[in-house]
């Protein structure tokens, strides 16, 4: 049976940003209906459809709701529309064609979890959904939908901001974004207290990604057990909106539930439709550049939350996948992943700073045609040394860097011990110093 | 951005002292107070309604900004240090920023860059000496579907081929959607 689409089921339809357009397709339909099923139902429901975060940790959404202590005044909902990770654009998909729904997802979860303001943490970048997001809200406004007793309910009123971001990887994090949402740098916080119970302002805080709230107003829509019925349940429910870019045919944001094999996101007809003129796959980053590589061996890995562990990943991260093809110099990879995490670390924590930075310069030396083979085994084992996983680090930028380092460096050892044999540089490289 | 802090020119406070926020600026800053629990959050926006007025944030701004929310000028240096978008000294009236992430670096940013670097005649981080472009590189735009992609201004670019660089900066609306 053909997937029907769900989070994409409006991306195609002419005006489909505006409220008129929204409401006609059934839009606003689930926030009444939580409003008359009442906070505890709502919460069950989202509960019962096992939906996990979107946002690269994969918590459970209804778990993280429940942490919220019993009896506080204010809370506050932070929709994370921070989206830096390399390889992922699908928030900016839902957020350009159809903002309405995000608005929906967040007035169930504002609505569930009494939640006061809610502010859409936005990446600076992106100026056109910016402007979506405005026009839209204003209809909101306009129609009741935020502001005071919202659709004639004395017990629900929020309001909802859009607080623009400045250009920082790390203000994804979900602390990170707290800390710039209050007018500080972006620097994580040490956990505990988490954000329910110590947030924005040191207030009860949700932080919730876009896609996560947007699966909201489905799950209240039609059900918790339709939306469980999708994917590969229990672990894995619900629809997922998968991107890929890289040399193929159709680089794009494509839906499909979680479990879609990293072949079908490539090869599929629905989706990647294959390499551009006859190119071969070298190697995948699958779900944003934090989780790692796949060799073209193992492209029948699931994108769900459990598959990508068995092939040494991080997790399913964001499911945007990276298609690196044979022609591309790996050493470049190397050199361009190591820059990232050095470049956007923070530097509170000494592991973290000094790894990625070290490890950006011994990619430097290897590109530049001068590496050691023993280089190969420093940066695995600077890599052993960082992360929260390790227990050496705040947040999980750490963890984000080690993954694709040395997932790169072991899955793809034979390649780079050839660079190193060969002892030729790569060109730009070489000018460059 | 981080700890490793990019191409911030220094630009002194002039030397007349006279203030830059003017009343308008105040009260479009002074929008945002409402929004928030605390004057300190409301540092952000107001940078970045400094930025677009001014085309940067000079020492002197912060020090105005600093005052008009009750927070240290250095606090309000500490902050704005930490992110890429906002600079003390001169850009260009049209900023140009490339993608360098992984997606774009596959699809080929480098011959891009290349291309604009030969064009403008400058490297990265550099202004024309007309003051017309500055050329940038930043981490993943979120567009990588289109990459090679670069942003001017506001405006996206996608799939740059290094022949389009010519035709798309000869177009005065280059930098408007
Ligand atoms: C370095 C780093 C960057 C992150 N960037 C993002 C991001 O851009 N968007 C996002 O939703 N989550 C990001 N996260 C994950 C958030 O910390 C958090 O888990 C998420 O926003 C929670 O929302 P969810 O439960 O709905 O997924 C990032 C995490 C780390 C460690
Ligand atoms: S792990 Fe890295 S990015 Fe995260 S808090 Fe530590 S230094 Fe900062
Ligand atoms: S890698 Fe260039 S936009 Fe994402």
């Amino acid at each position: 049976m053909a997937f029907e689409p769900v989070l994409s089921r409006n991306f195609n339809v002419p005006g489909s940003q505006s409220i008129d357009v929204y409401r006609q397709r059934g839009g606003y339909r689930a926030i009444a209906k939580a409003l008359e099923m009442g906070r505890d139902a709502v919460a069950e429901e989202v509960k019962k459809s096992n939906l996990r975060g979107r946002g690269g940790a994969g918590f459970p959404a209804g778990t993280k709701w429940s942490f919220l202590p019993p009896n506080r005044t204010v809370t506050y909902l932070c929709v994370n529309a921070d989206e830096s990770e390399p390889g992922t654009f699908n928030n900016r998909y839902i957020m350009e064609l159809d903002p309405h729904m995000l608005l929906e997802g967040i007035l169930i979860a504002g609505y569930t979890t009494r939640a006061t303001i809610a502010y859409i943490y936005l990446r600076v970048e992106y100026h056109k959904a910016y402007r979506i997001l405005q026009k839209a809200l204003e209809e909101a406004y306009a129609a009741n939908l935020f502001g005071k007793n919202i659709l004639g309910n004395p017990d629900f009123s929020m309001d909802c901001y859009i607080h623009r971001g400045a250009g920082a990887y790390v203000c994804g994090e979900e602390t990170g974004l707290i800390e710039s949402l209050e007018g500080k740098r972006g620097w994580p916080r040490i956990k505990p207290p988490f954000p329910a119970i110590a947030g924005a302002f040191g207030k009860p805080t949700v932080v919730n990604n876009v896609e996560t709230l947007s699966c909201v107003v489905p799950i209240i829509d039609r059900g918790a057990a339709w939306f469980a019925s999708i994917g590969l349940p229990p672990a894995s429910t619900g629809p997922k909106l998968y991107t890929v870019s890289g040399p193929v045919k159709r680089p794009g944001c494509y839906e499909a539930p979680l479990g879609l094999t990293v072949r079908e996101l490539i090869e599929g007809k629905d989706f990647g439709q294959g390499m551009q003129d006859g190119k071969k796959i070298k190697a995948v980053i699958p779900g944003g550049l934090s989780v790692g590589f796949l060799t073209s061996d193992e492209l029948d890995c699931k994108l769900d939350f459990d598959d990508p562990r068995k092939y040494g990943l991080l997790g399913l991260g964001t499911a945007g996948a990276i298609v690196i093809d044979e022609s591309v110099d790996l050493r470049q990879v190397l050199m361009n992943i190591a820059r990232f995490y050095s470049t956007e670390s923070c530097g509170q924590c000494t592991q973290c700073r000094e790894g990625t930075m070290w490890i950006y310069k011994i990619a430097r030396r290897i590109a530049s045609g001068t590496g050691r083979l023993e280089d190969l085994d420093l940066i695995t084992e600077i890599t052993a040394t960082m992360g929260m996983m390790t227990g050496r680090s705040i947040c999980g930028h750490a963890d984000g860097a080690t993954f694709p380092l040395k997932t790169l460096i072991k899955k793809f050892r034979l390649d780079f011990e050839n660079y190193i044999r060969n002892q030729k540089g790569v060109a730009e490289v070489i000018a460059a110093q | 951005m981080a700890w490793q802090v990019i191409n911030r020119e220094i630009a002194a406070a002039p030397a007349d002292g006279k203030p830059l926020l003017t009343e308008e600026v105040k009260a479009k800053i002074a929008r945002f107070f409402p929004k928030y629990e605390t004057r300190r959050a409301v540092l952000i926006p107001a940078l970045h309604v400094v930025q677009e007025t001014f085309g940067n944030v000079s020492y002197q701004a912060m020090k105005e900004i600093g005052e008009f929310l009750a927070v240290p000028p250095s606090e309000v240096l500490d902050t704005m240090s930490f992110y890429s978008h906002f600079w003390t000294g001169d850009r260009g009236r049209k900023v140009i920023v490339v993608c360098r992430s992984l997606s774009c670096q596959v699809m080929g940013h480098e011959a891009l860059l290349e291309a604009l670097r030969r064009h403008l005649a400058i490297s990265e981080h550099e202004t024309t000496p007309d003051g017309q472009w500055s050329l940038m590189t930043e981490e993943c735009l979120g567009a990588c579907e289109h990459g090679p992609c670069m942003l001017i201004n506001e405006r996206l670019h996608a799939k740059v081929r290094p022949d389009d660089v010519a035709r798309i900066l000869a177009d005065p609306n280059c930098d408007k959607e």
